[in-house]
């Protein structure tokens, strides 16, 4: 301690061995700060690595720009399509959907088939080989398949999977593993959440594909690239005009196209939560910084005068002890950044789960960490700042004189409740709360603070709870959700129901469609439902199960807010198959859902709208369970299913992939706020010792025991807790209900929703920290220097 | 006197001319409910190598006139002149620089930084000027040449307050300002800390004020100013002063 080198100036001296003698209080900041850095750079590192994995991606494979499917065009339009204006590129494809059979899976899965050139590489969307061989166009079964698909069901180049082609069971002959930028998030159509197991993606030479589906010298799908200056909607509207004779369904912007979209959502709300959620942090350590701060000053009182006196200036003193917030904070934002980075380099092979990059590489820029390091002491010292200047402006004749006696007087609560005849010990306890609201307010606030992060971290269980509880047992309340290539006569349900172990079924009628509202549109599929459907059923998030209206449509909250809509307001609906027809719908409500993007209505006005009969394009049902494995065998054979959806194994998918990350993240975010919690808490203890250890420490010479002292300081502590713990969860309602709103996108709507539980655990984890503190403080008190306060002043 | 010593204290003019002039000097506090007149009207001078006592009971206002004179606090009305200056109308950094450059404090509690060594408090304000004493020169003088690495908790009180004016004139101010510098002590340790300034006052020439409330330390001073109840009741100017050993109380 003694020795410190010679080029140290001595107010540093003074510096580094004042926090080294508070080396406990500063290392519990510390923490708290090193927690909102950790954050900070765990998140924004992951939102850099994967944007910039996404933007390589999207310009080496040359993702397109504009999407449209048809039913089928010939083709010569090729060449039309690329003569319009501001397209640079054209591919033209085709795509189906079908039924795969899986060795070792007893239910069926979706396969999505994609034809890729006979010669040559795609000219847009390319795929990327990670292993294996390009198909052999004279060798019409042989396929690339998609790598997650491929990883979950251990395939390997060489490996078979059956398929039902157009009626016919083929075997089709892995011969490599790829990814696409199409099919970065992969999910099979009509399904909310990614399935890697049910849903693999396919590509095959054109010819055998078309072959196969009498798509020879035609196409189903187009993509476009556009020239540097081209405008989006004007493409967009020609390849509608241009499509529409062929049944096109809507061309649709990359920002639409379904991976892309989901992985922007994903990418917005890493970025807002990496935002927000350090903030509150760092919020909060500024906050007990500054409590601290303004305590250590107060102690430090006469050693500023000193400094003062002794001809050192107010800015000068006042650096001094910002400094002391510097270091802590740099401490704690250089610790932040190094376990941020490690935690960052851990989430993104989470990532790695579901959303597939040829490479997704873990990235921490030296920006991000500099503005991580310069953020922390600009927060530190904002904090340090307000206390410092009030401390350094007193005089220093004034400071030299001790503080005026401190006035103390009967508590508000001894006055007003006669009765109570409190304890020689409480009564000081009360006292000394009253006499200094101010500080015992910024105590509690500190706690409460604590408290709220670790509620809204617990929370967060619960709001998952909520959403699988509404989107797997209100929502959807089937078994299995079997899907036609092509929408079929009512009858068919007839047919469904005999299928093996079918007890009940609902039918549906999907639609894709272009909701247009003024200038605004969306392409989307419109669902036509029974009036009061029972197995797939409409859930408003406070309203519960609704009935759909009689006329008109009923929208998602966020496509109404998407397409500026409200309930009473017309819309033009294009119905994009069959005669096309347009219609002015009335939106009879907006429903306040949690997923997706919806737009419903009853099944006749539908029907009505279509111009056609009785037509469904998906059942749902429920199952005997003891009849499962005959049902799925049945399905497997049916060429008019384009998929089956299982509740069971949808759930179970969720719970393993987006519920796994959801915890990672709900544990990190507890395992923090349990830092904040401890660290919190510990201050506000160590600030109250070092305040009171001389009137405590005069207690003792008078004859007090240590458990009577202890109870005073102890009690003072346990007293302002209780208060901190229910404002805390008020707090905490706050920082829940901030977080949903910038949480919520068009993919998820989450509503925060606390357990009782949770508000219990939240408190037992806080009560529990302060026992240790008190704890930990109680052992300084056992080693007052009881002489030493007897002789030195102040 | 040694080669260190500021050279204009041989200057029969500047020696004529007094270091301070105050005149008029009221202060008025509001401590809590309490409205307290300190200071009713204190005319003061102090002459340069001079070793002034101010002495008077609790509550009679040296101390206020003791920060006034180092620029710690302003009089209500009322001025104090330094060489030219006037530090009533000075600003926060006039008066820092002042203290920083002509002012030595100690103070009743010595007021050392506990986190720093011996050393390393003096070190503290020979940092700050020009031309200032080096530590261990200044610890030896107050004979403390031995325990130079000792933390204030680890020396007595007596070392400490010799500490303290080690530190209060290593920068070789032109006057040491002293606020009860035996108060906290007993008559042996007491002794040895005014033997110390009075080494000081002797060997550097630097002009002296010591406040204290007791009467037997007003036997070493040159001069004895008494004050009672905010004003100046009596001056008394010694031709021979006695030496701090000599000092009975």
């Amino acid at each position: 301690m003694v020795t410190m080198p010679a080029w140290i100036d001595m107010l540093n001296r003074k510096l580094l061995r004042d926090l080294w003698s508070m080396k406990g209080q500063a290392a519990a900041i510390a923490a708290v700060m090193a927690a909102g850095v950790t954050m900070f750079v765990a998140y924004f590192s992951n939102f850099e690595s994967l944007q910039r994995a996404r933007a390589t991606y999207y310009e080496e494979a040359r993702f397109a720009h504009v999407f449209a499917s048809l039913k089928r065009a010939p083709s010569h339009l090729d060449g039309r399509l690329r003569a319009l204006p501001g397209v640079h590129d054209v591919a033209t494809r085709v795509v189906v959907d079908v039924t795969l059979d899986v060795a070792g899976m007893p239910e069926p899965a979706t396969g999505r088939l994609i034809s890729i050139p006979d010669r040559g590489r795609p000219p847009l969307n390319d795929v990327f080989l990670r292993r294996g061989r390009w198909p052999d166009a004279s060798r019409p079964d042989e396929v690339l398949a998609s790598e997650l698909f491929c990883e979950s069901h251990n395939l390997r180049p060489g490996d078979r999977v059956g398929a039902l082609i157009n009626g016919r069971r083929r075997e089709l002959t892995i011969v490599g593993v790829a990814l696409s930028p199409e099919y970065v998030y992969a999910i099979a159509p009509g399904e909310m959440f990614p399935d890697t197991r049910r849903f693999g993606v396919f590509w095959m030479n054109r010819r055998s594909l078309g072959a196969a589906f009498d798509m020879e010298g035609g196409f189903n799908e187009v993509s476009l690239s556009l020239s540097g200056d081209a405008s989006e909607a004007e493409v967009i509207a020609g390849v509608d005009r241009l499509l529409e004779p062929y049944g096109g369904r809507g061309a649709i912007p990359q920002s639409l196209q379904m991976s892309a979209w989901t992985l922007d959502n994903e990418l917005t709300q890493l970025q807002t939560f990496g935002l927000l959620i350090p903030a509150i942090f760092l919020g909060v350590a500024a906050f007990v910084l500054h409590v601290a701060l303004t305590r250590a000053l107060g102690l430090q009182r006469t050693q500023i005068a000193a400094l003062k006196a002794l001809g050192y200036s107010n800015p000068a003193v006042g650096w001094h002890y910002v400094k002391w917030a510097l270091v802590i904070a740099s401490v704690a934002a250089i610790t932040g950044v190094a376990t941020g980075a490690w935690l960052g380099s851990n989430l993104i092979i989470l990532y790695n789960e579901f959303f597939r990059f040829p490479t997704l590489t873990y990235h921490l820029s030296p920006a991000l960490a500099l503005l991580a390091i310069a953020g922390s002491l600009l927060i530190a010292g904002l904090g340090a700042q307000a206390a410092v200047r009030r401390a350094v402006r007193i005089p220093p004749a004034e400071a030299m004189r001790p503080e005026p006696p401190a006035r103390y007087r009967r508590s508000l609560l001894e006055a007003r409740w006669r009765p109570l005849r409190l304890s020689f010990t409480m009564r000081m306890v009360v006292r000394a709360i009253e006499r200094q609201p101010v500080k015992a307010l910024a105590s509690v606030t500190g706690i409460a603070f604590a408290v709220a992060v670790l509620f809204v971290g617990l929370a967060f269980i619960d709001v998952m709870n909520t959403l699988i509880e509404e989107q797997f047992s209100m929502t959807m309340r089937q078994d299995a959700t079997l899907t036609f290539v092509e929408p079929l006569a009512a009858r068919v349900s007839h047919e469904v129901a005999r299928l093996p172990g079918v007890l009940d079924i609902e039918t549906a009628r999907i639609v894709p469609a272009r909701l247009r509202a003024g200038t605004r549109s969306r392409t989307l599929a419109v669902t036509g439902l029974a009036p009061a459907p029972h197995l797939t059923r409409v859930i408003d998030r406070r309203r519960g199960a609704i009935e759909l209206p009689v006329q008109g449509v009923l929208l998602s909250q966020m496509l109404g807010d998407i397409l500026s809509v409200r309930a009473g307001d017309t819309l033009y609906v294009e119905i994009l198959e069959g005669r096309r027809p347009v219609r002015a719908v009335t939106v009879a409500g907006l429903v306040d859902d949690s997923l997706g993007l919806q737009a419903y209505m009853r099944l006749e006005p539908l029907h009505r709208m279509l111009r056609e009969g009785n037509t469904v394009s998906s059942v749902a049902l429920t199952l005997d369970p003891a009849a499962r494995g005959r049902f799925y065998a049945a399905v497997k054979t049916r060429p008019a299913i384009a998929g089956v959806a299982m509740r069971d194994t949808a759930l179970q998918n969720f719970r393993d992939t987006m519920a796994e990350h959801m915890n990672l993240s709900i544990f990190i975010n507890v395992a923090f706020a349990a830092i904040i919690a401890f660290g919190v808490v510990y201050n506000s203890a160590r600030v109250s010792l070092s305040e009171r250890s001389r009137d405590l420490a005069s207690l003792r010479v008078l004859g007090f025991t240590r458990a009577e002292i202890s109870l005073i300081l102890l009690g003072e502590i346990a007293i302002l807790t209780v208060v901190a713990l229910p404002v805390g969860i008020g707090i905490g309602y706050l920082f829940g209900e901030l977080i949903m709103a910038v949480f919520t996108n068009e993919v998820y709507r989450l509503s925060f929703v606390a357990a009782p539980a949770t508000m219990a655990w939240t408190w037992l984890t806080v009560i529990a920290a302060t026992m240790v503190s008190g704890l930990l403080v109680r052992r300084r008190l056992d080693r007052l220097d009881l002489v030493g306060v007897l002789k030195a002043p102040e | 006197m040694p080669a260190s010593a500021p050279a204009t204290l041989h200057d029969p003019i500047v020696r004529a001319m007094p270091v301070f002039t105050a005149r008029a000097l009221t202060k008025v506090y509001q401590v809590g409910e309490v409205r307290i007149e300190a200071l009713r009207g204190v005319d003061f001078d102090l002459a340069p190598g001079e070793l002034v006592v101010l002495l008077g009971p609790s509550g009679s206002g040296k101390s206020t006139l003791l920060n006034i004179l180092g620029g710690l606090d302003l009089p209500t009305t009322g001025e104090v002149i330094y060489a030219d200056q006037n530090l009533t109308t000075a600003t926060e950094a006039a008066l820092t620089e002042y203290r920083r450059f002509h002012v030595g404090f100690v103070f009743q509690f010595y007021n050392l930084i506990p986190s720093l060594t011996a050393r390393e408090n003096v070190a503290l304000v020979t940092e700050l000027v020009d031309r200032p004493m080096p530590p261990e020169d200044a610890l030896a003088l107050v004979g403390l040449g031995h325990r130079l690495n000792h933390f204030p908790a680890q020396l007595s009180g007596g070392e400490q307050q010799r500490v303290a004016i080690a530190r209060a004139i290593a920068k070789q101010p032109s006057v040491l300002l002293c606020d009860e510098p035996t108060g906290a002590l007993d008559i042996t340790t007491g002794v040895v800390v005014l033997e110390a300034l009075e080494r000081v006052n002797r060997e550097l020439g630097t002009a002296t004020v010591v406040i204290t409330h007791n009467a037997a330390i007003a036997g070493m001073a040159d001069r004895v100013v008494r004050l009672a109840d905010g004003r100046v009741v009596g001056i008394e100017t010694h031709a021979h002063k006695a030496g701090a050993r000599d000092l009975q109380w």
